[in-house]
């Protein structure tokens, strides 16, 4: 009774997951290799096509970017949050949990009235005579990777703040009664020890802009098309499901092979595994 | 512990709060303006773009839709979750590794795609209705949280105390309901508010399983947002913030708000 009740008592969710997520994904992704038209067609004629090349490539180029500046800031903004008093960074922590938990729809909205023609940015740089016409800013890859990296910045501090807190404060009273000064602390103590955890975040946010749909559907549109809204638009526009399943199993395969690719990274780069 | 940082790192991070919290103030100011269109500072405070929201019929009926999957979903969750987590925690021994890899399986897969193949192999092919397609859409993408919460409770308990009052004699069941569930129960609650907000939010997976008669709140803010410029939409999200002040209040009296950066 007991060998079996742990099988039991996950069952239910056992079966949720197979049954309403792997066994429809999976469907997805094998209706690309059974085309009439040979196995490999729609991912020659995904490659093939200049645009959809365009569109993987710029994916790519905003997931990296976004990624980079989200650990960036993260990592500095992180650093200083663990180090603040008690009440300062319970301030902190609830100003980023804020956004954490405000919805995407809400904050790529804010970024469009940030950033549009008669939007307050553009009004500001005109009523100090900056520029003479307002400046054409949505739309382009940067409105989006500002949003993205709004979006993950939050995501990024918190996993950090996390992350440096659990470093012993031993390791840095020995590394500061050794002699090291504060920076040689931070880039020969703190920063190795915090490499899991910046790969861990990367992961999240490089992720989650590549297989972003809202942020770059609101500011940058079919200028800025990238893989979520070109996948959304051949489902829902012109009904070529071959095509969206195609892009499916692309975004699944990069996800994961990522995932697994870094989590190994991760682990092996952990000074203090044993 | 060193507690000197350095003047520029001070001057970064200020600037990085002003990034995170000023667009938000933004759209708060963008919501009370009396304005037909959007604009910030608002011009003439007024609610009246608030009572709007309630005067277009969509809203109503998405605000309707969204809470009602919100709640089914998360009761999926949990009722599917808190056994997993519990035979999880309590048979770890007996239990493959790759099984709490299962349950974060919805992390992974990207919710666009999550979202497509339902609509393309669960809705199309097999007749679900759109409904019952979004409220698993949704169970799914809940999951992980839920499943991640109540472990984390549990890894606190000491089951012990659960082998103590079955060897008294206490049928299994009622041991459940009464020693293990009140222990963790901040953590269902806390798991509770985390998947309701997750899914109200949700717009990966909903906008493919949304169509004729049936639509949830963040996708009628989209296609309201394709129409009109005016400030409704900053008003629809004012009141999803101060959904999130609500649900930010309840973790910090479960779980704490540290809960977030662990």
């Amino acid at each position: 009774m007991k060998r079996f009740a742990g099988w039991t008592l996950s069952t239910p969710a056992t079966l949720l997951v197979l049954v309403f997520l792997i066994l429809p994904v999976l469907a997805t992704i094998v209706t690309t290799f059974a085309t009439t038209a040979g196995p490999f067609a729609p991912y020659l004629s995904f490659f093939g096509s200049g645009f959809r090349r365009t569109v993987l490539w710029r994916t790519i180029q905003i997931s990296l970017a976004t990624t980079a500046i989200s650990v960036v800031i993260g990592f500095l903004t992180a650093y200083v949050v663990s180090r603040s008093p008690g009440w300062l960074k319970s301030i902190l922590i609830i100003a980023a949990v804020f956004p954490l938990l405000t919805g995407v729809v809400v904050r790529s909205f804010a970024w469009l009235i940030i950033l549009g023609k008669n939007g307050i940015l553009n009004s500001a740089l005109l009523s100090t005579g900056l520029i003479n016409e307002p400046l054409s800013m949505l739309y382009t890859q940067g409105a989006v990777i500002t949003a993205m990296v709004y979006l993950f910045v939050p995501l990024m501090v918190l996993t950090l703040v996390g992350v440096l807190e659990a470093i012993p404060d031993d390791l840095l009273q020995a590394s500061a009664s050794l002699g090291a000064k504060p920076t040689a602390t931070f880039m020969q103590v703190i920063l190795p020890l915090a490499v899991p955890g910046l790969i861990v975040g990367a992961v999240l946010v490089f992720t989650g802009s590549f297989t972003a749909y809202a942020t770059p559907q609101l500011l940058g549109g079919e200028a800025q098309m990238v893989m979520g809204t070109l996948m959304y638009q051949q489902a829902m526009v012109t009904f070529d499901w071959v095509s969206a399943s195609t892009i499916a199993a692309i975004m699944v395969v990069i996800t994961i092979a990522i995932v697994l690719l870094m989590t190994r990274v991760a682990r092996r780069l952990n000074p203090m595994a044993v | 512990m060193t507690r000197n940082i350095h003047p520029v790192l001070i001057a970064l991070t200020v600037l990085v709060f002003i990034f995170l919290v000023g667009p938000l103030i933004i759209v708060l100011g963008a919501a009370l303006s009396d304005t037909s269109y959007l604009t910030f500072p608002p011009q003439g405070l007024s609610l009246r773009w608030f009572g709007n929201i309630f005067e277009i019929e969509a809203f109503r009926r998405t605000i309707v839709t969204s809470l009602e999957i919100a709640f089914l979903s998360t009761g999926i969750a949990l009722l599917v979750g808190v056994p997993a987590a519990y035979a999880l925690n309590r048979y770890r021994i007996q239990l493959p590794g790759w099984l709490s890899t299962l349950f974060i399986l919805p992390v992974l897969v990207p919710e666009l795609v999550l979202g497509f193949s339902l609509l393309k192999n669960v809705a199309t092919q097999f007749h679900a209705p759109i409904f019952i397609s979004l409220v698993l859409g949704h169970s799914l993408l809940v999951l992980p949280y839920v499943v991640r919460v109540i472990s984390a409770s549990l890894a606190a308990f000491d089951f012990s105390i659960e082998e103590a009052a079955i060897s008294l004699g206490s049928p299994r069941l009622k041991t459940f309901f009464t020693i293990l569930l009140p222990n963790v129960r901040s953590g269902v609650i806390a798991a509770f508010i985390l998947a309701f907000i997750t899914s109200i939010n949700d717009v990966s997976i909903s906008i493919f399983l949304t169509g004729p008669g049936i639509s949830t709140l963040p996708i009628q803010i989209l296609a309201h947002m394709e129409q009109f410029f005016d400030p409704t939409v900053a008003s629809v999200s004012v009141l999803l913030m101060g959904l999130t002040v609500a649900v930010m209040a309840a973790v910090e009296r479960t779980l704490g708000l540290t809960f977030f950066a662990k």
